[in-house]
């Protein structure tokens, strides 16, 4: 059997630490053409604790997904150091190990399951992949549909596409936890149900948090499933980190103007409250082409000279609670530099 | 009291265990075009393998006065041929070399073909330029040149005209199982597989192949009419069999000089070509929609 995964640097050490990740997607000019990149993740730092759930939110193309790839290593990062739970990845810890500790459940509960595959096979197979004998591995398969919630004699030997979407997506979380990880990453894993599956799928996560101690890495561009779920957050804006902090401390104090702009634009059931203006303008600038300096200042309100020259570095604004942003910058040229302090 | 709450679908049948070749299986019987096909090669199969035991007329004996008799003729069901030789057995005697030069090359080149592409479209990179662009050297050809030259250097012989088709088919099916690996290696189960751990070879065995050799196999059957026709070509040029060796499809050559005399005997051989290879296609067929349990 898979044994259990030991904690070795004690709760306080971060559980993921992760610094200067980075991934340039090459384009094609033609054969004759300039040779460019997407900078589909560049640069970022941030660190996971153990027991919290991380989520991590913003608009579509900012390079989560990309940030949760890179994580599991499906894709090789150009750059970047990821240490898992005091250990680096690569000399000390193999990625087959690395794999062992860190799960994902993807978006597309259909598209993750092998077609011909029954569930039963398709939950059994990572164990199997790491030793466990067939007998042992359907066993722990079957007990792990019951924990999801879906019955072991109905569904064991049934075919994905018999299963509705979020029985589908049950068992993508029970072959996520075939593994006994101790990181599950959840990229958009809930986007694509029903609102009420949704809810149900949520709770579910909840409660399999609490009973095998997980940590959640929770990527989505919902917000409001992001509050509900997270201790912290953090959000991106074209392959950069732009705000990591406390979830409650964000929603009623977001310090970075983009977050500000995207918590403006969760539609409120309040009628006092509504908005008639979009909040934040157009779409986001090229990854091909990202503008210098801050990389927000084409779209920011407050943006001033200075911003198109110089770029802000992710800084402690609050305990706990890091902004890049110059206004969060002291003496960073900025006219409002440090007044958004006493502001809050 | 308790009142069962429980929905009608939890008492669902609990299905006994299968397996995915068992339900494949099961859902191919099933299907009435797939039996009468498979009965239809059976039949041919087996007259072929036992035809010295079936008491047919000897298939090299041929009579200057007895040539080109039609259908129905005493001793001779299906007439005879331009040298006098009974028909039937010639057709069954024939299926020997026939079916094995139809089939083999094309089997040879479904194994070897489907590795190939499944490595290439698996991998990508630098291995699928690799494996690819050496195909594509393969591909420039015309199949019916590119058999004659390889059978002319080998030297003729049934052997030898194996191998040159098994050649000659490569090309095409590893394009059809590059292709197909690629749609299906882009698929989230087959990250899912990596992130587990699993190494490419577990992947592409459990993962991959399972998805993909459907759709190459259909291709692959395809090819045996074309592989029996090439064969025909060769012996033709007298780089396959030789006469007198019955064989279908150097049968539809000499008899063509006869086509004005008896066209419905004359087309026989082809009948016969045409019957394995739409056999081996809507079996296939039927194979291909059983493996997609979708359905």
């Amino acid at each position: 059997m898979l044994e259990e995964i030991e904690d070795r640097g004690g709760p306080r050490q971060a559980l993921l630490d992760i610094k200067g990740l980075k991934k340039h997607f090459p384009v094609s000019g033609g054969m004759l053409g300039k040779k460019q990149v997407v900078r589909a993740v560049d640069g970022v730092d941030f660190g996971v604790a153990k027991g919290e759930t991380l989520g991590i939110v913003g608009e579509s193309g900012c390079g989560k997904s990309t940030t949760a790839r890179l994580l599991m290593h499906l894709i090789a990062p150009d750059a970047g150091s990821i240490v898992y739970d005091g250990t680096p990845i690569g000399r000390d810890l193999s990625l087959r190990e690395l794999r062992r500790r860190m799960q994902m459940v993807f978006q597309d509960s259909y598209a993750s399951l092998n077609p011909r595959l029954t569930i039963e096979d398709s939950i059994a197979f990572g164990p199997k992949v790491h030793g466990v004998p067939d007998a042992k591995a359907r066993e722990l398969a079957r007990d792990l549909l019951g924990r999801v919630g879906l019955k072991p004699e109905t569904f064991a030997n049934r075919y994905p596409h018999e299963l509705s979407g979020g029985q589908r997506q049950r068992v993508n979380i029970a072959r996520a936890l075939a593994l006994k990880p101790r990181i599950v990453i959840l990229d958009e894993a809930v986007s694509a149900l029903d609102k009420s599956v949704e809810a149900q799928v949520l709770n579910l996560l909840i409660d399999l948090k609490r009973d095998f101690g997980l940590t959640y890495i929770f990527i989505s561009h919902d917000l409001n499933v992001v509050r509900y779920v997270s201790d912290r957050v953090l959000v991106m804006y074209l392959g950069e980190v732009v705000e990591i902090g406390p979830v409650d401390e964000m929603w009623t104090n977001p310090r970075h103007p983009y977050t500000a702009a995207l918590l403006a634009s969760m539609p409120t059931l309040d009628p006092d409250r509504r908005t008639t203006q979009a909040p934040l303008a157009g779409d986001p600038p090229n990854p091909i082409d990202p503008p210098p300096g801050c990389r927000f200042h084409t779209r920011c309100p407050h943006a001033e000279p200075v911003c198109a020259s110089t770029r802000p570095s992710l800084a402690d604004a609050a305990p706990n609670h890091a902004v890049a942003c110059l206004m969060h910058a002291a003496n960073s040229g900025h006219s409002k530099a440090g007044t958004m302090l006493e502001a809050s | 009291m308790a009142i069962a709450t429980e929905p009608l679908r939890e008492i669902a049948i609990v299905e006994k265990r299968r397996g995915y070749w068992g339900t494949v299986g099961r859902r191919l019987v099933r299907d009435p075009v797939s039996m009468i096909c498979a009965g239809i090669l059976l039949l041919i199969f087996l007259s072929a393998i036992f035809a010295p035991w079936l008491g047919l007329a000897d298939p090299f004996r041929g009579s200057m006065i007895t040539r080109l008799r039609p259908f129905g003729t005493e001793g001779h069901p299906l007439g005879t041929d331009e040298l006098g030789r009974d028909m039937l057995s010639r057709l069954i005697y024939g299926g020997r070399l026939s079916l094995l030069i139809g089939i083999l090359p094309v089997f040879n080149a479904f194994v070897i073909g489907t590795i190939l592409g499944v490595i290439a479209g698996y991998n990508g990179g630098w291995a699928n330029s690799a494996i690819m662009r050496t195909i594509d050297v393969f591909y420039a050809f015309p199949s019916v040149l590119l058999a004659i030259a390889i059978s002319g250097a080998l030297g003729a012989g049934v052997l030898n005209s194996i191998v040159s088709l098994t050649i000659v088919f490569i090309p095409p099916i590893a394009r059809v199982a590059e292709s197909v690996t690629t749609s299906v290696r882009n698929l989230d189960f087959v990250d899912a597989a990596r992130a587990s751990g699993a190494s490419a070879l577990t992947i592409m065995r459990v993962h991959v192949m399972g998805n993909v050799l459907g759709p190459i196999f259909v291709y692959a059957t395809s090819l045996i009419s074309v592989s029996m026709i090439l064969a025909a070509g060769l012996s033709f040029l007298g780089l396959g069999t030789r006469p007198p060796q019955p064989e279908w499809g150097l049968m539809l050559n000499t008899l063509r000089t006869a086509i004005y005399v008896d066209p419905w005997l004359a087309a026989l051989p082809g009948v016969m070509i045409f019957a394995v290879s739409i056999g081996f296609n809507l079996l296939s067929d039927g194979l291909r929609s059983a493996m997609d349990i979708r359905n």
